[in-house]
């Protein structure tokens, strides 16, 4: 039926370009230009454990756990200045079993060994550590009876971040390095 | 305790738990919802400080004291080079005093700013964390600017300062302690006028002054509970007796009491800052004692006894004369003392670290006896302890 009274006729598109995703139907060998360029610009291959990888890196949660001086430099990250947030990574929790990472931030004493150790086996894998500050990656100034010479005696560590403490900004440097690390693929076999 | 069973509930609290600020464990018998014991359980951020403190020499120490108390950096560093200054019988210049007193107080700032964030994200206030986080940014930059770094500076020499202060300074200064009182009063408005904030403090955790006197606790947990000491006024160290400044005191010896307290005591500090800034007057701020401080650079190029100085003073150290000394400052959370033993080598024969966390935290069980079991958070949060400080 013809538009009636007053407006504008609305164009309709040309019925013989493709839309979208709809080709041309037929054998392969038939196939457009057009055909091709759709494909290209719909089609997204990836493995899964990519996208895995690309999803888990965008939305690690970390573990409320802090040591010692460290722990004021993550929590400063964590706010609205350096706002860790940017990287999906603002929600930290405070139970391990909701948890993908452990920032280790602070010195590492005997006494408190077993109970990071016991953290660490509490969180669900797939689950990275980064050594926040010297003291968390060798002790740092440090050398005596009381502490454990850097975290990684007891726990894998994926990223040190060197300093004392470390600036937020270099806390987000070693963070988007496990960002990389993580997207690049499934983590290697750990020792439970 | 049980009408049926006679048992009570035994609970354990941390040490990885996120209201204990750190790694505080609490072993905590309940009857209901009621508290009847308290058991702190430390250690779990024992460094070795005190060892360690002896294996190095003096120069070199200065590394550790902000570490024993990492949020108030500049107040340690302040309290350990009075220590050796005393042992040592020297004066820094009326400088270097100036802006040490300066440095402390914005430490002390930046260091109740912390405390009132975290305090107040444990009875859910929790925007507050990131106002009080961006105030105390400002802070640590005008830290940074003085001395290089964030939080661990190592501004403070035995005899004066490593430097002078940088250009702009002052302004920076002033920008931020004129934009301070504004500042508390909107986080007033937040928390004094907050219902839930009232309720979780008023007449929660009390702790009468007897009972804080008993403990030893000092600072802001003493004059909560309404005894005036302040270790700035009652011993004045480093020029403090020349400022003008109020002690607050608090009645009721509850957590809002300590709330008000550490409110007010934010305000006397930029009020002591801005006395420093009409104090401060070109001069040295090193001592010119060749066998405490390091000669300029300007000199060695020019002496040979200031090289040999130089040199000696790097490898082997100052040699303070045999004794003992105690010293003490006010930190955020009390007094904080120094006890340095010299049997006249270049290493300290015996370091003791009076910490004001330590015996502040011996009072909890008798703040929490009888109050509900959520109520331990709001009194660990009105104490403010720095585990790194209880532990050492």
């Amino acid at each position: 039926m013809a538009a009636q009274g007053p407006g504008v006729a609305v164009t309709r598109p040309d019925a013989s370009r493709p839309l979208g995703m709809t080709m041309s139907r037929g054998s392969p060998h038939q196939a457009t230009d057009a055909d091709a360029d759709a494909l290209q610009r719909s089609i997204l291959t990836t493995t899964v454990e990519r996208l895995l990888g690309w999803a888990r890196s965008n939305s690690i949660w970390p573990v409320q756990f802090g040591l010692a001086c460290c722990a004021i430099e993550m929590i400063s990250t964590a706010q609205s200045r350096f706002d860790i947030a940017r990287f999906g990574s603002e929600l930290f929790r405070a139970s391990p079993r909701q948890a993908d990472l452990m920032i280790v931030s602070g010195r590492v004493s005997q006494k408190m060994a077993p109970v990071i150790k016991h953290i660490y086996e509490q969180m669900l894998d797939p689950k990275w550590v980064i050594a926040m500050g010297d003291c968390a990656s060798c002790a740092g100034v440090f050398n005596n009876y009381a502490l454990v010479q850097g975290v990684d005696k007891l726990i894998p560590v994926d990223v040190y971040v060197a300093g004392c403490p470390p600036r937020p900004e270099a806390l987000l440097y070693g963070f988007t390095k496990l960002q990389e690390l993580i997207a690049a693929g499934p983590p290697a076999r750990r020792p439970r | 305790m049980n009408e049926l069973t006679r048992e009570t509930l035994v609970l354990n609290m941390g040490p990885h738990h996120p209201s204990t600020h750190g790694v505080l464990r609490l072993i905590v018998e309940l009857e209901g919802e009621l508290v009847l014991g308290t058991e702190p359980v430390i250690g779990y951020l024992h460094t070795g400080f005190e060892k360690e403190m002896e294996t190095r020499t003096y120069h070199q120490n200065i590394v550790f004291p902000p570490r024993i108390e990492y949020l108030a950096t500049m107040i340690e560093e302040h309290a350990y080079v009075l220590a050796v200054e005393k042992l040592l019988g020297i004066r820094p210049p009326a400088r270097a005093e100036v802006i040490r007193i300066m440095m402390a107080e914005l430490s002390r700032i930046a260091s109740h700013l912390v405390w009132l964030g975290t305090s107040a994200v444990d009875v859910n206030v929790s925007s507050l964390l990131m106002y009080c986080f961006n105030d105390r940014e400002r802070i640590l930059d005008i830290l940074e600017m003085v001395s290089g770094q964030r939080m661990m500076h190592g501004y403070m020499r035995i005899g004066g300062l490593q430097w002078d202060l940088p250009d702009g300074f002052e302004q920076a200064v002033r920008a931020v302690i004129d934009d301070m009182p504004g500042r508390l009063e909107e986080y007033e408005r937040l928390l004094g006028d907050n219902l839930i904030w009232r309720k979780r403090t008023e007449g929660i955790a009390v702790l009468n002054a007897d009972d804080a006197l008993r403990y030893g606790c000092t600072g802001p947990v003493l004059r909560g509970s309404g005894v005036g000491y302040d270790v700035r006024r009652a011993f004045p160290y480093g020029g403090y007796d020349e400022y003008e400044f109020e002690v607050p005191l608090g009645r009721a010896g509850d957590a809002y009491d300590r709330y008000l307290v550490r409110m007010e005591e934010m305000r006397q500090s930029c009020r002591i800052i801005r006395q420093a800034l009409e104090r401060l007057e070109p001069g040295p701020v090193l001592v010119d004692d060749r066998k405490v401080a390091l000669p300029p650079r300007r000199e060695l190029v020019r002496s040979m006894e200031a090289v040999i100085h130089q040199f000696k003073l790097v490898s082997e150290g100052i040699r303070p004369p045999v004794g003992e000394v105690y010293s003490a400052v006010e930190s955020p959370r009390g007094e904080k003392g120094y006890y340095i033993v010299s049997d006249g080598s270049n290493r300290p024969s015996r370091v003791r670290v009076r910490s004001a966390s330590f015996n502040n935290l011996q009072a909890l069980p008798v703040m929490v006896f009888r109050n509900q079991v959520a109520d331990i958070v709001v009194a660990i949060a009105s104490i403010d302890i720095v585990l790194g400080d209880v532990d050492r």
